[in-house]
């Protein structure tokens, strides 16, 4: 079946099918259930399914996250909301030190089929600490996936597919895109996710983004006079290095695009493992475009901060013109 | 205008010594029998574990001596289905769950499989971080009540993790959501070097519950009797969605871990005092004086030995992990990623 969805309408309609499907998933995090949450990606879902399985709690992101454990260990398949991504930093210890262990710890004994759901990001003009890119933290958690989509269709497939694992999934939803633009979503569709999405072939040059980096990706590809093959890697851990090792043994050039500040980004993990294990295919060193080493600024500096369309193409040429 | 709109209280329980023991017996005679076993298997435990740590078998062991009648008097009205959320001193719990000994040997001595199984036993592994697993507990009660199911969690904590956020936000939980948790607080005085005076300005623990809106006992933690009473008690709550707070007052005996020298922050006539109120011994008079006492309790120390020497050479002989097992758990399948670095990894240590 499709239906014509923007990127919250698909993380709505996931968790929604999710739940019909099981009825041990349940749904909660502030202000969740009543309000559907801030950008309303949980509306509806109390209505549903009621408030045993839907439901707004205490705003504490560390006790949202270390009780979904303990209900993940009891049977449920918790999609708990971290209402921004800049305050998942007080459920990260729970997510990274018990979650992403406890199935090593007891020998696969324990699992924690947890998904944990937070917009990211920035690009809104939001208050500071509401457009943080956390994902490198998270990727750095040894035992969990890490997921950003860019599309309706990706966000519903990859989503619901996150709910079904029973390891701890980190969601993470590019929201100045939520409601960009729609298309039309089968939601019959399934995805891995281990593969990594390619968004347009070409011969010149491998551009890899994730999340609200893709459309700006494809707008400089648009641009610039040059044959682009764009790659939205769509699981950043465990990354599908494979398809980025095939992209850049044709085009021998390649750009990373992401929102996070340069160092330790997960953009120098791409460029040390294509140097790793391409180098002698490779015309030109390996070129980031991304946010510098600073906090995300207030809004009045944000556009010198997150990298655009006009960046990515001096980017592209560089890497091109080499 | 001013008026009272909140006032609290909190329940001291102690059994032995009191006028509590009009009550007796109140279990049978073989329960009582079967807990001085248990508390003395956990003793004997204790004093090999120290043993093997200074031989190099064990790298760093947590002591539980003085502790036993706290764990042991915690775990005994337990039912299987309730569940358990230890931290890392609660190998006497582990113990009176029937946990394998020398599997909690295996763990003691770095391997992970002493940690395998334990869902049979609805135990969950150690945690090691301070207070993070009342989250945990509170979780696990939070699903107990969902379920409709009438059993409860009991999750082991200590003073010093009363100082950390977790623990206030799993009692919070808890409470709103009628939970079936039970957070039994070990207060043994001190949290490696900090003692509870400077913990916390709250007179006793238990009484942060009252903050929460659920229940907070107090109970004499070197009692058996007492810590068995005020669980009874708080079974019978948490089973129908009313959390409690248990805090046993116990002490320490020996150091925080084999790396710690509790000299420097102790001193031997607090030490001393509370060796006169070993939970071991008192119980051991308390069974004197109500002659429950026979020649085979007499003689079960050296048995509590013997068993214990023999699963701790299991342990010893038991088969060291493999290679494979460092990667092995870490994702339901394993990545394309993770199986790459294995290869690399397993040619670099010539695996």
């Amino acid at each position: 079946m499709t239906e014509k969805m923007n990127i919250v309408e698909a993380v709505n309609q996931a968790i929604h099918d999710e739940m019909e499907a099981d009825e041990n998933v349940i749904a909660y995090g502030e202000d969740v259930g009543e309000d559907g949450g801030v950008f309303r990606a949980t509306k509806g879902l109390q209505d549903e399914f009621g408030e045993d399985r839907v439901f707004s709690s205490p705003l504490a992101e560390s006790g949202i996250a270390g009780t979904a454990i303990g209900m993940s260990l009891y049977g449920f398949r918790p999609v708990i909301e971290m209402q921004f991504s800049g305050f998942s930093y007080l459920s990260f210890y729970q997510i990274k030190e018990h979650a992403s262990r406890m199935r090593i710890r007891s020998r696969g004994d324990y699992t924690v089929p947890l998904t944990m759901r937070a917009p990211y990001g920035g690009g809104i003009s939001a208050l500071e600490h509401h457009q943080e890119s956390p994902e490198t933290f998270f990727s750095h958690s040894q035992g969990l996936h890490v997921v950003i989509p860019s599309t309706p269709q990706d966000t519903y497939s990859l989503l619901r597919k996150s709910i079904q694992m029973d390891d701890p999934v980190v969601f993470l939803e590019p929201k100045k895109i939520y409601r960009a633009f729609k298309e039309d979503v089968d939601t019959e569709k399934e995805v891995d996710l281990e593969e990594a999405r390619i968004v347009q072939e070409g011969q010149d040059v491998t551009l890899v983004a994730w999340g609200a980096m893709v459309p700006v990706a494809e707008d400089a590809a648009d641009e610039i006079d040059a044959d682009v093959e764009i790659i939205d890697l769509r699981t950043i851990y465990p990354a599908d290095f494979d398809t980025i090792y095939e992209s850049v043994e044709k085009t021998g050039r390649a750009m990373v695009l992401h929102e996070a500040p340069k160092s330790v980004g997960f953009g120098a993990e791409i460029a040390a493992r294509i140097q790793e294990n391409e180098i002698l295919k490779m015309e030109a060193p390996v070129e980031r475009v991304t946010a510098p080493d600073v906090p995300y600024p207030l809004y009045t500096l944000e556009d010198f901060y997150m990298p655009n369309k006009d960046r990515a193409v001096k980017g592209l040429e560089r890497v091109l013109n080499f | 205008m001013r008026e009272e709109v909140y006032s609290g209280s909190v329940e001291r329980i102690e059994v032995m010594g009191t006028d509590d023991e009009d009550d007796f017996p109140w279990i049978e005679e073989d329960e009582y029998k079967e807990l001085y076993k248990q508390m003395m298997i956990a003793r004997k435990f204790d004093e090999k574990a120290f043993s093997l740590q200074r031989r190099g078998e064990i790298s760093t062991y947590a002591p539980h001596k003085g502790q036993e009648a706290a764990q042991i008097g915690a775990m005994f009205a337990l039912e299987e289905d309730d569940w358990v959320v230890p931290s890392f001193r609660e190998t006497a719990a582990f113990i009176a769950r029937g946990a394998p000994l020398d599997k909690i040997f295996q763990r003691w001595m770095g391997d992970a499989n002493g940690q395998k199984n334990l869902s049979e036993l609805n135990t969950l592994p150690v945690a090691i971080p301070v207070g993070t697993q009342n989250l945990h507990t509170a979780g696990l009660g939070m699903a107990m009540e969902k379920k409709d199911d009438e059993n409860a969690v009991i999750g082991f904590t200590g003073d010093g993790s009363t100082s950390e956020g977790d623990f206030h936000e799993a009692l919070n939980f808890a409470g709103v959501y009628s939970g079936h948790s039970i957070f039994f607080v070990q207060n043994n005085q001190y949290a490696i070097s900090m003692p509870r005076e400077k913990q916390t300005k709250s007179e006793t623990i238990a009484q942060k519950a009252i903050a929460y809106g659920i229940t907070g006992i107090q109970v004499d933690g070197n009692d058996l009797l007492a810590v068995i009473k005020a669980m009874e008690e708080a079974l019978e709550k948490a089973r129908n969605g009313e959390p409690v707070l248990i805090e046993a007052v116990t002490y320490r005996l020996e150091d925080h871990t084999t790396s710690d020298d509790s000299t420097r922050y102790r001193d031997e006539e607090e030490v001393e005092e509370w060796k006169e109120k070993d939970p071991l011994r008192k119980f051991k008079e308390y069974l004197k004086e109500h002659d429950i006492w026979d020649d085979e309790l007499e003689e079960f120390e050296e048995k509590a030995k013997e068993k214990v020497d023999e699963a701790a050479q299991k342990a010893i002989d038991a088969d060291e992990p493999e290679f494979d097992e460092l990667f092995d758990y870490v994702y339901d399948e394993m990545p394309e990623l993770l199986k790459q670095e294995k290869e690399q990894l397993k040619k670099e240590v010539d695996q």
